[in-house]
């Protein structure tokens, strides 16, 4: 009885910090993730819930034979096999090399490198498909064919499966790496000088100093940036969405585009929603199977 | 070699005290650092650059090319004419409104749930938080159709209130991931001074943890804030009056079916790029350093 009691006091003594986000959370995100399940066992109707057909799992079937779902789910993964590292690696770089000491003009450069982090995606996507336009009078055309000459045509980007995915991949990067480098910079200013120092002491300096003290200390902003870039890829959706709209024929999409169409284009929500569970199914497994790399960062010196 | 030379105050020195030359290596090293940075701000900055051209030329209706866009004659014309087309200045107040009230409870919330798993015990608190942690992986986007019904359950559909309660509930799991890690790393030894003196939770909340947090608070904010400006999928299935629109969808508004009049609409995207960029360029200062409870304990 001792214990329940006093779980109860440490209940009522959090309940005034935690409950109301508490609830809001349960209403709003963890209740339709459960409903989500729930209503991929039916043929869904939203205007009349109670006229949906039950399906068992029909839904399912369908899933696994549909060659499109497969076709999204090679996007997703290669989605994050491409972005992930592409933005982890150049924005260490941008970062170590701001980090410099001879460096001049930090606080500019970090700005910069920044702004398409803050920029709204629906103005960037856009922006990208304008700028990858087919024909010369595209500005990435123009440049490669025209000016630097590499390409002999132009490149019709958006129209065959896969330049649409490098144009998706060069912008899901070139939006993200302002963010890696602004935490690495965090993470490498805040290693107190007073290491550097005794290091120079003991006679260690430029690269040893860097494998020795700089490269360990990173390793838990390293945990926290890549759980970002891995999450940040699989809730990709409005470039796709809007840049390509899955297509050429389906061959672009996301596993969250295809399973938006199936949703609000069809109206077939039961099969989305089937989609939406095989999805979190995969996130599940593979981030139970990484249990180590959670939990908060302490950084000990 | 010079060896009589005066050191500057605070220039780098070797042991006998006069100033290291830097060797022509070092500055061969930084020219060619300084010259990779400024060719990646050519990569970061370009794209932006030539949709402020494209916004600033007319007579765009046809894509237009690369040397239309150097040679013809620059206006602010579209600038004006966005501006003043398609309700685009009540939808951009909407979202000013909407994206502010948000930001700021958002905040509120945050912080508190954020110290709730900071610093009380209770049973079940970090299956909770996995749970929580789960809940941000997995992408949400079907979930707008409970989140619909619920709304419209508590009639609240087509209303500011219904849709601000969707962001913020949706917003709590992030924000309190990353705020729990700032309260963890201020010591508690902070907290005696107030217990001393008779202060409860709620005082230690205000008067310690909120203040050295405000850095991380204002980060988030920023993100907060932009992320709302940036929605439009349930802006558009929540808010059905058109007076009450929010930005985003006013920029669809400006692709045409048939043809999109490529000066106006990136004019209009330049407008709504503008409040985001203006926030940050003003608190970027008081961006995220880790360490800040440095020094706030003596010894």
């Amino acid at each position: 009885m001792n214990r329940v009691s006093r779980g109860l006091k440490q209940y009522i003594q959090v309940a005034p910090f935690l409950a109301l986000g508490f609830i809001m959370t349960c209403v709003f995100v963890l209740y339709p993730l459960v409903k989500g399940i729930h209503i991929s066992f039916f043929e869904y109707k939203v205007i009349k819930p109670e006229q949906s057909v039950f399906l068992g799992f029909d839904n399912y079937k369908k899933l696994f034979n549909d060659p499109n779902v497969w076709v999204a789910f090679r996007n997703t993964v290669l989605f994050a096999i491409v972005t992930v590292p592409g933005q982890w690696v150049l924005g260490i770089l941008a970062a170590m090399i701001i980090n410099l000491q001879f460096i001049r003009f930090k606080v500019f450069f970090r700005l910069v490198y920044y702004l398409p982090v803050i920029s709204s995606w629906i103005v960037v996507s856009y922006l990208f498909q304008f700028l990858f336009s087919d024909g010369s009078s595209g500005i990435v055309n123009y440049l490669l064919t025209d000016v630097l000459r590499v390409t002999k045509e132009p490149v019709a980007w958006l129209q065959n499966t896969w330049s649409a995915n490098i144009v998706i991949w060069l912008l899901s990067i070139w939006k993200g790496v302002g963010w890696v480098m602004i935490m690495y910079l965090a993470a490498l200013q805040s290693i107190p000088k007073s290491l550097y120092e005794a290091a120079q002491i003991d006679g260690a300096r430029g690269p040893t100093a860097f494998i020795h003290i700089t490269l360990p200390l990173m390793r838990t902003m390293t945990a926290y940036v890549v759980i970002n870039l891995i999450i940040g890829a699989f809730q990709a959706f409005i470039q796709v969405f809007l840049i390509t709209k899955g297509g050429p024929l389906d061959s672009t999409h996301l596993v969250n585009t295809y399973m938006f169409k199936h949703a609000f284009e069809y109206f077939d929500f039961g099969y989305g929603a089937a989609i939406s569970v095989m999805l979190g199914l995969l996130i599940f497994v593979i981030t139970y199977g990484n249990q180590r790399t959670f939990g908060k960062e302490r950084i000990e010196y | 070699m010079n060896t009589a030379v005066p050191a500057k105050p605070g220039a780098p020195t070797n042991r006998k005290g006069t100033p290291n030359r830097p060797s022509s290596a070092k500055r061969m090293a930084s020219w060619l650092a300084h010259i990779v940075l400024i060719l990646g701000i050519g990569f970061v900055i370009g794209p932006f650059v030539y949709m402020i051209l494209t916004s600033i030329t007319t007579d765009n209706f046809s894509l237009p090319s690369p040397q239309k866009l150097l040679n013809s004659e620059k206006t602010l014309v579209n600038y004006v004419e966005a501006w003043n087309k398609n309700n685009f200045s009540s939808y951009f107040v909407n979202s000013l409104f909407v994206s502010s009230a948000t930001m700021i409870l958002s905040l509120s919330l945050a912080c508190t749930t954020a110290y709730a798993f900071a610093r009380f015990p209770f049973p079940g608190k970090e299956f909770l938080f996995k749970l929580f942690l789960f809940s941000m992986f997995v992408p949400a986007i079907l979930n707008i159709i409970p989140q619909f019904t619920i709304i419209k359950s508590l009639g609240l559909v087509d209303t500011y209130s219904g849709l601000i309660l969707v962001y913020i509930s949706t917003g709590v799991v992030g924000s309190t991931f990353f705020l729990r890690g700032f309260f963890e790393r201020i010591p508690t030894e902070l907290e005696e001074s107030i217990v001393i003196d008779g202060g409860n939770r709620w005082t230690i909340f205000r008067a310690i943890y909120i203040p050295l947090s405000l850095p991380a608070i204002g980060t988030l904010g920023i993100f907060a804030f932009s992320g709302t400006w940036d929605e439009f999928i349930l802006a558009l299935t929540l808010i059905k009056t058109e007076a009450q629109r929010t930005l985003p969808i006013a920029l669809q508004l400006f692709r045409g079916q048939y043809a999109t009049y490529y000066g106006l609409f990136f004019a209009a995207s330049m407008m709504a790029l503008m409040p985001i960029i203006a926030i940050f360029v003003i608190f970027q200062k008081q961006f995220v350093n880790p360490n800040l409870s440095e020094g706030s304990v003596k010894g």
